[in-house]
């Protein structure tokens, strides 16, 4: 019988021949992804050696990844003491993927990994943040876990008794009329499957749709394949992955795609044709409340945000650099703009995005999750609403629960910048 | 026996279970001060340990959505809680199972606050209103790491053999 994608995967890393949903599988880790919450995570580790004798050793410190990005630069002495241990830390074992707070190197982990190429089809792939399964859009196997499970991670270099998941395939197909994103499109699909719809399963994406969509818009599609409860969300690998990795990403060793076999057996399969699609948002407070914007539209609006892992790439920032451009941002609305990572934001200085965001009336925020998790920058006073390109909008997550907060693309986001309300993309033809 | 201390609906996330403004604190001992810290009242009542130890928290399903945080599990484990909840979102039972917190799966459970429950067996009683629930037992291989007391001292029993 033939296997999916994610079964492939967890076969060969587990060496097997073959694996089915719901066996136990010890599968040797590719990458091992952390930021800030390191801090913990180096604690559990050390924990582990206790009373062994053992000297703490990382199993391999070529394969573990380091990024501060979720509290740049440190919004209290507090996270600069947790960032000093993880810098000494990084140092004491000697660990080489390491991504200071910097405009060159720095970013948000799930930018990075795919700039420097650090996420090849067929890897497996864990990181102590939900959204790993951002690098899915490599082709990979890769999944979010907890500080603990990472320790022991560091530890073997592999990680015990993972469940094999089922796989649920979507097939996305149909002609994509103007306005609509790959984020309209990722939201549809969590309202349909609903926010634990695919717990305990992997996503695997297909159809023309995907075929044709860039490595920065799977990124978003298997970054929120984790909102539907996702264990991972994986697009195939092909000759788009194949270019990102050899000419954005640099990467010298030869590629392989892991397909699924032909006859791979899934646990359902979801069709979607986007061809009269409308721009979508997931209304307060959960990921899976997501109706047509046109539904929503005329809300008032006090925080409009684009940025984040979802949506702080180049692409998005063209987006709205475009609407935007010699327009202004309403009076009584902050717009802030987070890029992803350093690289994104020196491409769009370039570019000029950032001087036509800025003269709009936004404000440049410094790469890194800003916002997004309502930790520093961009708090919500009470009883107001922010719009915004990031993936969750559960109650308080962005600092404050009395605040509501929409989900969107960045053109819906731009476009209604301008106008102050949640506004339908498509009125800017108008 | 042991008291229904509070009931939630579906989809409770980690953010309302931790806010991530808390995320810097890390340590085990500090976490519990956070729990539930929107939920202003409730919080007090766990730090002024208002609440006996096995006190359980009632939930719908999904459970635990959201961020990876371990904030979530280990500030619920230092309060000596028990969570029954209809489902789970994966990486908090995983969590849960990963620092020894009791988070049971009974997905017809049926209680409201002030019930009193009685778990044995993969079942739950509810003293109050009679009715019983199954539990599903965790798989083979989280209940290994249970039975060893959690995921740190099974992963050492590992290294010990390497
Ligand atoms: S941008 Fe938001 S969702 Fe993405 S890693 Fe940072 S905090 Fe998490």
């Amino acid at each position: 019988m033939g296997m999916t994608i994610a079964e492939k995967i967890l076969a060969f890393k587990s060496g097997k021949n073959q694996v089915r949903p719901g066996d136990i599988v010890e599968p040797a880790v590719d990458l091992a992804m952390s930021h800030e919450n390191a801090a913990l995570v180096i604690n559990q580790f050390l924990e582990i050696y206790q009373g062994t004798g053992l000297t703490p050793r990382v199993w391999n410190p070529d394969n573990i990844t380091i990024i501060f990005d979720h509290r740049v630069p440190a919004e209290s002495s507090k996270t600069a003491n947790n960032q000093k241990k993880i810098r000494e830390f990084v140092a004491a074992q000697g660990i080489t993927k390491f991504h200071e707070i910097r405009g060159d190197v720095g970013g948000i982990c799930h930018q990075v990994l795919p700039e420097y190429g650090y996420v090849h089809p067929g890897s497996l792939v864990l990181g102590t943040d939900s959204h790993t399964t951002s690098h899915g859009a490599m082709g990979a196997f890769a999944m979010g876990i907890g500080a603990t499970e990472m320790a022991s991670v560091w530890c073997l270099g592999a990680i015990l008794n993972l469940e094999v998941p089922a796989t649920i395939r979507v097939n996305v197909s149909g002609k994509l009329p103007g306005y609509i994103y790959p984020k309209d499109i990722i939201l549809y699909l969590i309202g349909m499957l609903t926010a634990n719809g695919a717990t305990f399963r992997a996503l695997e994406f297909h159809g023309p749709v995907i075929e044709k969509m860039s490595v920065s818009g799977r990124l978003t599609l298997a970054n929120m394949s984790v909102e539907a409860g996702a264990t991972t969300g994986i697009i195939p690998a092909d000759a788009e992955t194949i270019r990102y990795l050899q000419q954005e990403a640099e990467v010298q060793e030869p590629i392989e795609p892991v397909l699924p076999d032909p006859d791979a057996v899934y646990e359902q399969t979801v069709d979607i044709d986007v061809t009269n699609m409308e721009p979508q948002a997931a209304c307060p407070h959960t990921v899976d409340n997501v109706k047509p914007v046109r539904e929503v539209a005329g809300k008032t609006l006090h925080q409009i945000v684009i940025g984040s892992c979802t949506n702080g790439r180049l692409d998005d920032l063209e987006i709205a650099a475009r609407i935007l451009k010699g327009k202004k941002v309403a009076d009584n609305v902050r717009m802030l703009v987070f890029p992803a990572s350093g690289r994104i934001y020196r491409q769009a200085l370039q570019k000029g995005y950032i001087a036509d965001l800025a003269a709009s009336g936004a404000v440049i925020m410094n790469p890194g999750c800003g916002c997004c998790l309502g930790v520093h920058q961009g708090a919500l006073a009470d009883g107001e609403t922010a719009l915004a390109t990031t993936n969750r909008n559960f109650k308080g997550r962005m600092g404050n629960p009395n605040a509501e907060v929409y989900l969107c693309s960045p053109a819906t986001a731009a476009v209604s910048a301008i106008t102050g309300k949640i506004t339908d993309p498509r009125e800017e033809r108008r | 026996m042991a008291q229904v201390i509070i009931k939630f609906g579906d989809d409770i996330s980690t953010d309302t279970i931790y806010p991530g403004r808390f995320m810097a604190t890390v340590l085990p001992t500090e976490t519990p001060a956070f729990a539930f810290a929107d939920y202003k009242e409730f919080n007090k009542q766990l730090n002024d340990k208002k609440f006996p130890q096995g006190s359980i928290i009632i939930a719908g399903n999904n459970f635990g959505c959201g961020s990876s945080r371990e904030q979530a599990v280990s500030c619920l484990k230092g309060h000596e809680l028990v969570i029954v909840a209809k489902s789970y979102a994966r990486i908090f039972l995983q969590n849960a199972v990963n620092l020894g917190l009791q988070a049971l799966t009974a997905p017809d459970i049926e209680a409201t606050e002030g019930d009193e429950l009685v778990v044995a067996d993969n079942r739950i009683v509810n003293k109050t209103t009679g009715k019983s629930f199954t539990v599903i037992p965790l798989s083979g291989s989280r209940q290994a790491v249970m039975n060893a007391g959690g995921l740190i001292s099974y992963t050492r029993e590992r290294l010990v053999r390497k």
